[in-house]
């Protein structure tokens, strides 16, 4: 279970996240929704560590991860047990697709031999939709959609217990964005993992969420479960669902 | 007030900067002594910084000595010194333009691609993909660039020094009329030990500074191609002026006494 209480961070002037309280529990998908510049990914990026938040806690399975120091034993296991696709798919493009999906066993405490890495990783890229002779390409020589499905790919290499997906169908046609869809609800249901997705695209949020929650103003405006979603009564929730120029969320950022 | 407001900031600024610079060079060092290592990483880096830098480590010493021994000759005659040319250009490339030159070429083609490398994965989010997966950037990116340069920059110095004299030698024994053995004799017979010692350990320390700067900047880069441009910009002028104030600082150290 991931917790966060009274999560502040400002950049500069510009506060970002002022008092951010969100529970995830263990084994449900969690969709945080919110246009563009509310601080969804600076949130994600808090809770792995990536940015130390101003203040408030933020505890996974109890533990308060904002105190774990950088190169600690502690804190590689706890990285150990997340795996992340990022927003541009992250893939390192100096090595080929099936080391990117095995990187986390190549190296490190997960480490195993060459071949069974390379094994797996083919096994993942199967998973995802991709043929193995994708494995030996390098990242840049594939499409927006694979290089995302390689990034899903690696995020669930090491079988992690918790998956956080910055905005995983920006910038992909609908076809692909279903597909993508479609795989992250298949992984997160068939890995039991707790899932994080970060998006403002409702059709992704009606395909994945088991809770949706609504980030706007630096503070959670509605959680709920994605079936009350649409009767929400937060004002907030409603025109960020229709897309509506009127309502309390300004349009002129 | 004003005016002097301005000059308090900028100098608390450098203040700064340079604080910001040494704790990122000691964090750097201290993963020599902390595990894991990426032994593959490191090779790589010594391949690229060290075998890929001889070309144009040769070429700029070449031309160098070759112009270094005209000069001298040239400049000799006006007291009837033109014998001392071996001497003077075997000083001058290992003393001091040997490990300057290529010093600046290392920042040139190393630095500039350490810098725009890291700043294009820290603006794609290759760096954060790094950290989620369990690799300390700074143990896999900078920690092999800056050891492969420290130990690899001593070896192409000693090469640039080495063509540098042979391009002084070919001007001198081709076109000044030198004869060759007594060249290469007064070559040999005029170079001292600490000239050696203090051109190989020039390269290191100008090693160390090229690519710590292109790993310092790069993993400090802004947002954007912007942002990247502005990090190799940084990155290059910065391992620049460092390596001719080390230089001074260096050659002040060796040589008097």
């Amino acid at each position: 279970m991931i917790e966060l209480g009274n999560v502040h961070k400002s950049f500069g002037p510009k506060d970002v996240l002022c008092g951010v309280d969100l529970t995830l529990a263990k084994g449900k998908s969690m969709v945080i929704i919110g246009g563009s510049g509310t601080g969804k990914s600076v949130l994600l990026k808090c809770i792995l560590g990536l940015i130390a938040p101003d203040s408030g806690a933020i505890t996974v399975d109890g533990t308060d991860v904002t105190r774990l120091r950088q190169g600690s034993a502690e804190r590689d296991a706890f990285l150990a047990r997340f795996g992340m696709l990022f927003q541009g798919g992250a893939l390192f493009d100096s090595i080929p697709v099936w080391q990117n999906v095995a990187f986390r066993l190549l190296r490190g405490s997960l480490k195993r031999p060459k071949a069974e890495a390379r094994e797996i990783a083919i096994e993942k890229l199967r998973r995802v939709g991709l043929t193995p002779d994708v494995a030996d390409l390098f990242p840049a020589e594939l499409s927006g959609g694979m290089q995302k499905r390689v990034g899903l790919a690696r995020a669930i290499a090491a079988e992690p217990e918790v998956i956080f997906f910055d905005e995983p169908t920006t910038g992909l046609d609908p076809i692909m964005s279903g597909v993508i869809n479609d795989l992250i609800r298949e992984i997160v249901v068939e890995m039991g993992a707790t899932a994080m997705t970060i998006t403002h695209d409702m059709s992704s949020v009606r395909a994945i969420a088991d809770d949706v929650a609504m980030l706007h103003g630096g503070v959670i405006q509605w959680t709920g479960p994605v079936g009350d979603m649409d009767s929400s009564g937060d004002a907030h929730v409603t025109q960020f669902i229709s897309g509506s120029a009127e309502g309390p969320i300004e349009t002129v950022r | 007030m004003r005016f002097l407001a301005n000059i308090g900031r900028a100098v608390l600024g450098m203040l700064a900067a340079i604080g910001r610079v040494a704790l990122f060079a000691l964090e750097t060092i201290s993963h020599l002594a902390r595990p894991p290592f990426y032994p593959r990483e490191f090779a790589s880096a010594l391949i690229q910084i060290g075998f890929f830098s001889l070309p144009v480590v040769g070429l700029t010493t070449i031309f160098t000595g070759g112009a270094l021994a005209l000069q001298i000759y040239a400049g000799g005659a006006r007291f009837s010194a033109e014998a001392v040319v071996p001497q003077i250009v075997a000083i001058g490339m290992v003393r001091e333009l040997g490990p300057v030159l290529v010093g600046l070429m290392i920042a040139a083609r190393v630095t500039s691609s350490i810098a725009a490398e890291i700043a294009t994965m820290k603006v794609t989010e290759q760096i954060d993909a790094l950290t989620t997966l369990s690799t300390n950037p700074m143990k896999y990116l900078t920690l092999p660039r800056v050891l492969a340069a420290t130990l690899v920059m001593p070896l192409l110095v000693g090469v640039g020094d080495l063509i540098g004299i042979m391009g002084g030698y070919l001007v001198g024994v081709e076109r000044l009329g030198f004869n060759a053995g007594t060249y290469i004799r007064n070559t040999v017979d005029f170079l001292e030990p600490l000239d050696i010692i203090s051109s190989l350990s020039k390269g290191a320390v100008f090693g160390f500074l090229a690519a710590l700067m292109g790993c310092y900047f790069g993993m400090r880069s802004g947002r954007g191609a912007q942002g990247v441009g502005r990090a190799t910009k940084s990155a290059v002028v910065a391992a620049s002026v460092l390596i001719l104030a080390a230089n001074f600082i260096l050659t002040e150290l060796f040589f008097t006494a």
